[in-house]
């Protein structure tokens, strides 16, 4: 049945004959085309304009190609403890991440340094697989003294992106996984007046690596007018200090005009202020998501409460974007640098300094070893080379 | 009619006569009203040299209450209050909310304004009238406390500060010719405000109450507590003094101060609640009715005088209505105490009799706090401790 050598239906599937395409690989042949072909035979004969190729049925392919691959996306939680990280995640996948958490005494925490736990959930919904690892950093925030804060958070994130590119630069680059952070929410306490200078220096320190998105924490310890004040008070210290957050793609016009209101919407919206919860209450006769207080309930999912809705809707129709960002901009930053640098690893210049006078220093004790072996065997053959000369040898 | 004047609830019980191995701070100077606690020996059992005796009539001697009230509404009153805690804590609002005046403008650095370095302390003073009670108030707040990336060492000006206020009294106190009424100046109590993780106490607040609670009468109490559900609250609460207890911090209402049961049963019901999770305001709004004090969200208005929503009641009564003179005088009887007795062996002399003292020069670091409470009413006797 292939070789049925129709005018139209050698146009529209180029690839059963074996032609390579443009990726130099050799697509299959496209099952539902192939059965649409048996059934409608007519309509491939007669395209809708003349000229019609038909690939625009690629992005199907691709659509179904990563259906079956699946998602795979890294999201990085900073903030102080206390912030209600946990409970956001937990409420925004709608999944416990954390089903033995101990939150650790005051004792165990004057110990403690910044640590990151990563933890990888596959979630599936309608036949899409999505595998989702959430960075944790507990301890961040809460020593006496923050200067160190994030150094360990900087080299997770350095280290993602050297393993990538190892994988990359490797033979086999069939599977690679993905681990680079996607994205960071940074938790800004609703408590402050607006950005704290650990804030201020952690975004400054990893704005040129992972996207940004700022998200006030516990919002629902703010009225309307303080929430607003201090929206604009995070956005105004932003642009002071020239942090460089992840700005929302702005809607294509050829979009429908929903799509384009409601990208307007979430970036009037930036910082987003949420509550999370994850605990049914009821509330006006039907059970919803939200927390109860003596004086009302707060409801996570009503957008006049908080913007936790706001938050998701972002996070799901621009995962595709995050990705990207991370790989043309935050990767290839990285990649360049690296590069420039030509393989040798980049450790603190004193460790370096340290370890080079060292070596430098055992490289001399071992030369002059040799000198002295060298002059103690020349002195025997000076002494007792009457006789033998040469046959000593020249072993050095 | 019994006047209850001294706000402690225990009564007056009767002055015995002072004996020369009395070591009670009484001993040691004229009885000033206001120097003094009015009733300082509240729970003292009559020692067995001085009998009670029987009264055959009424003789007037209750009448000293209403003398003692006079004088002191002439006097009015003094009170200092110092209030610790990261900024945004709602330090000053709580300020405003507990003597109902907008005495306080909370302060908000300007953009492009570097945030100071160094703890600043500011103090403002106010004199509020009630009922033709008069009450000089102190607010001294700490902004730029823990804000930093690197705290290390921000309770040192504070440490400093209140030494400070204990040195000037000192040197007043000390001189040949002193004034009749000093002006107290010294910090009579320390509002900690803790910010409400939901967690634990974090390192820079043990370490802060660890260092003030052996200087200053300390209250903590758990800022911005709208942002915890009822069962949050009890479980951060309970946390909280685990942690008190595990590190050793004695907050006010200390224990080893408890001068009778019924103090001590009064005392044990708020070390219960202590930290009392406390919610400011001071906008009015419009309830049932009844206009009160409280936050308004889109999902209710939280009343800030109303129990069910929050402790802010708990907090006033205890800081102005039953525990104010009791803040001054553990103030004055106990850390002022300490810290003239550490001065005092630095100078290696001890007031005897009515010579003058060379006192030591302060040293230029105040922060040196004394030690633990040994000295508590031994003023005397301390030749040979070391400090």
């Amino acid at each position: 049945m292939t070789e049925t050598a129709e005018e139209g239906k050698d146009v529209f599937f180029p690839e059963r004959r074996g032609h390579q395409n443009s990726f130099g690989r050799r697509i299959g042949i496209d099952e539902t085309s192939l059965k649409m072909s048996k059934q409608q035979p007519a309509q491939f004969i007669n395209p809708e304009t003349p000229g019609y190729v038909g690939f625009a049925n690629l992005p199907n392919q691709v659509h179904r190609k990563s259906v079956k691959k699946g998602f795979e996306f890294t999201l990085m939680v900073v903030g102080e403890s206390g912030l209600g990280k946990s409970t956001l995640i937990n409420s925004l996948f709608l999944t416990d991440l954390y089903p033995e958490r101990i939150i650790p005494g005051a004792a165990e925490k004057i110990e403690r340094t910044v640590q990151i736990e990563a933890s990888t959930v596959e979630i599936e919904e309608r036949g899409v697989k999505l595998r989702l690892t959430v960075v944790d950093t507990p301890g961040y925030g809460d020593a006496i003294n923050c200067r160190d804060c994030f150094k360990t958070i900087i080299s997770y994130i350095d280290e993602q992106f050297e393993r990538y590119l190892h994988d990359e630069s490797g033979l086999n680059r069939r599977h690679i996984i993905d681990n680079r952070v996607h994205c960071c929410f940074y938790f800004i306490s609703p408590f402050g007046h607006g950005l704290k200078p650990l804030d201020v220096a952690f975004m400054k320190a990893i704005h040129n690596k992972v996207n940004i998105v700022p998200v006030i924490a516990k919002a629902d310890t703010l009225t309307l007018k303080e929430r607003e004040r201090l929206k604009k008070r995070i956005l105004d210290e932003i642009e002071e200090h020239n942090i460089k957050i992840y700005h929302l793609p702005d809607a294509e016009s050829d979009e429908d005009e929903d799509f384009k209101e409601q990208t307007r919407l979430l970036k009037a919206s930036i910082p987003f202020s949420v509550v999370g919860s994850n605990q049914l209450i009821e509330a006006k006769g039907k059970k919803v998501r939200g927390r109860l207080y003596p004086w009302g309930v707060v409801e996570v999912e009503n957008p006049e409460h908080n913007d936790f809705l706001k938050l998701r809707t972002m996070l799901i129709t621009h995962m595709q974007d995050l990705q990207e960002v991370t790989q043309d901009l935050h990767y290839e930053n990285f990649r360049s640098e690296r590069l420039k640098r030509g393989g040798r690893k980049v450790e603190n210049e004193d460790m370096n300094k340290d370890q080079i006078l060292l070596e430098k220093e055992a490289e001399l004790r071992r030369m002059q070893e040799m000198i002295a072996r060298m002059q103690a065997q020349m002195q025997m053959q000076m002494q007792g080379g009457d006789g033998d000369s040469g046959v000593h040898g020249h072993h050095v | 009619m019994r006047t209850q004047w001294s706000p402690s609830a225990a009564p007056v019980t009767p002055l015995s006569p002072l004996h020369p191995d009395d070591r009670h701070p009484c001993a040691l100077g004229p009885m000033d009203p206001l120097r003094r606690s009015p009733s300082p020996c509240t729970s003292r059992p009559p020692s067995p040299r001085t009998p009670p005796c029987e009264m055959l009539g009424h003789v007037g001697i209750e009448a000293v209450l209403e003398q003692l009230k006079i004088k002191a509404m002439k006097m009015g009153f003094e009170f200092n209050i110092m209030v610790v805690g990261q900024s945004g804590l709602g330090k000053s609002t709580m300020v405003n909310t507990l003597f109902k005046s907008k005495m306080w403008k909370s302060t908000l650095p300007g953009l492009g304004v570097p945030m100071p370095q160094t703890l600043q302390l500011q103090s403002v003073t106010h004199i509020i009238e009630e009922n033709s009670v008069k009450l000089k108030l102190t607010v001294t707040d700490t902004p730029g406390f823990g804000d930093q990336i690197n705290n290390d060492k921000c309770w040192d000006p504070i440490l400093g500060y209140i030494n400070g206020q204990y040195e000037r009294y000192l040197q007043e106190e000390i001189l040949i010719t002193r004034q009749r009424h000093i002006p107290d100046t010294r910090v009579h109590c320390c509002v900690y405000f803790v910010p409400p993780t939901g967690h634990c106490l974090r390192p820079l607040d043990i370490e802060f109450l660890q260092r003030l609670c052996r200087t200053v009468n300390v209250v903590p109490v758990i800022a911005r507590a709208d942002s915890l559900t009822i069962e949050e609250r009890e479980a951060f609460r309970r946390r909280i003094q685990h942690d008190l207890r595990a590190h050793c911090i004695e907050v006010y209402p200390q224990k080893c101060f408890d001068e009778d049961i019924s103090d001590r049963i009064l005392n044990s019901k708020i070390r219960d609640r202590i930290p009392f999770a406390v919610v400011g305001a001071d906008q009015e709004h419009l309830v049932n009715g009844r206009c009160v004090l409280g936050r308004k969200t889109k999902w209710g208005i939280i009343e800030v005088e109303n129990m069910a929503h929050c402790e802010f009641p708990l907090l006033r009564d205890l800081l102005i209505r039953s525990h104010l003179q009791d803040l001054k005088d553990i103030t004055h009887n106990v850390h002022y105490e300490n810290y003239r007795v550490f001065r005092l062996n630095q100078s290696h002399a001890l007031p005897r009799g009515p010579g003058w003292v060379n006192l030591a020069p302060a040293p230029a670091d105040l922060t040196a706090t004394p030690g633990p409470w040994k000295v508590r009413w031994q003023a005397h006797d301390s030749s040979d401790e070391e400090c």
